[in-house]
C-alpha cells in the first residue's frame, strides 16, 4: 500500500497499489469501513494480477472532492507534522523534547 | 498531482544530515503460488504500533513486535517520530486495517489472517536491510506467512 508515489517508484517494492491520500491514510478514511474494504479487496485484485517487477497500479479514490488543492499544503513547511492522539503516543524524539514539560518524558 | 515526498522532506529537514533514499534500479518477484483466498495473510506496518505491556519503541531503533490476529485496535499504543496520528487514533483501520481483514477473513476473501509485524523506520536502509529484514523474515516464516501485505504509514 503506498501513498507516497516517488518513494515508492524509488524502493521498488514487488507489487504496489498508490492511493493519492495524505499519509496514514493508506487504507481509508478514519471510519469508513466500507472504503476500507474496497481499497483492500482492490489491494488483494492487483496482488493478484500485477505481473511486472515494480509495477505501481494507482487506484482511482480521490480523498476530497471538494478540495483538489490539498497536496499544495500537506507536509509542506512548518506543516504540523504530529498529530493529536496523545493518549496514544507516549512520546518519541523530537516529540519528547518538544512536549516533555506536558508529558513528563 | 501526488506530493513529491523526497523532495518536501530534504526542504523540511534541510538544516539535519541528509538521509540517504533507498534508490533500487530493480524490483525483487515472488509470483504469488496461489489466490489470495487460498493464502494465509501477514501484515507489515511501520506505524510503531505495540500492545500494552509491549517494550515500546526508542529512537533509531531495529525492533519490531509481533502483534497477533486478534489484536485489539482499541488497546494500540503508537510510539513514531513523526506521525499525524489523530485519525488512526479514532480508528487505526485507516492505515492498520485489522477489523477489515479479520472480516474479510471471515468471509474467505483471505484464506488464513496471520499475525501483524510493527515497527518504525530507522534512519538507514542498510540497517534495515541487514540488522531487521532478516528477523523480520524469520518471523513471517514462523508465522507461516505465504503473503504479506505492507503498509508504510
Amino acid at each position: 500500500m503506498s501513498s507516497a508515489w516517488d518513494i515508492t517508484f524509488a524502493v521498488k517494492p514487488p507489487r504496489a497499489v498508490f492511493i493519492n491520500f495524505p499519509l496514514n491514510h493508506e487504507t481509508g478514511k478514519a471510519e469508513d469501513a466500507p472504503l476500507q474494504r474496497r481499497i483492500l479487496l482492490d489491494a488483494f485484485k492487483a496482488f493478484e494480477t500485477l505481473w511486472a517487477p515494480g509495477q505501481i497500479l494507482t487506484l482511482p479514490y480521490v480523498w476530497d472532492p471538494s478540495d483538489r488543492g490539498w497536496e499544495d499544503k500537506d507536509f509542506g513547511p512548518g506543516f504540523e507534522l504530529y498529530g493529536t492522539g496523545e493518549s496514544l503516543q507516549e512520546g518519541f524524539g523530537e516529540k519528547t523534547l518538544q512536549r516533555a514539560g506536558k508529558t513528563g518524558a | 498531482m501526488p506530493i513529491a515526498y523526497i523532495q518536501r522532506t530534504q526542504e523540511r529537514y534541510a538544516a539535519f544530515a541528509p538521509y540517504k533514499w533507498a534508490i533500487n534500479t530493480e524490483a525483487p518477484w515472488t509470483p504469488l503460488a496461489k489466490p489470495i483466498r487460498d493464502c494465509r495473510l501477514a501484515v507489515i506496518t511501520s506505524g510503531g504500533f505495540y500492545l500494552p505491556g509491549q517494550e515500546p519503541f526508542v529512537d533509531n531503533d531495529t525492533s519490531f513486535r509481533v502483534l497477533p490476529k486478534d489484536v485489539n485496535l482499541s488497546q494500540l499504543k503508537i510510539h513514531h517520530h513523526g506521525y499525524r496520528d489523530a485519525d488512526a487514533d479514532r480508528d487505526p483501520n485507516c492505515v492498520f486495517p485489522m477489523d477489515r481483514l479479520r472480516e474479510l477473513e471471515a468471509t474467505g476473501v483471505i484464506g488464513e489472517l496471520a499475525g501483524a509485524l510493527s515497527f518504525v523506520m530507522v534512519y538507514s536502509h542498510r540497517r534495515e536491510i541487514q540488522e531487521r529484514a532478516p528477523k523480520m523474515i524469520a518471523a513471517l516464516k514462523a508465522m507461516g506467512a505465504e503473503a504479506a501485505l505492507c503498509v508504510p504509514v
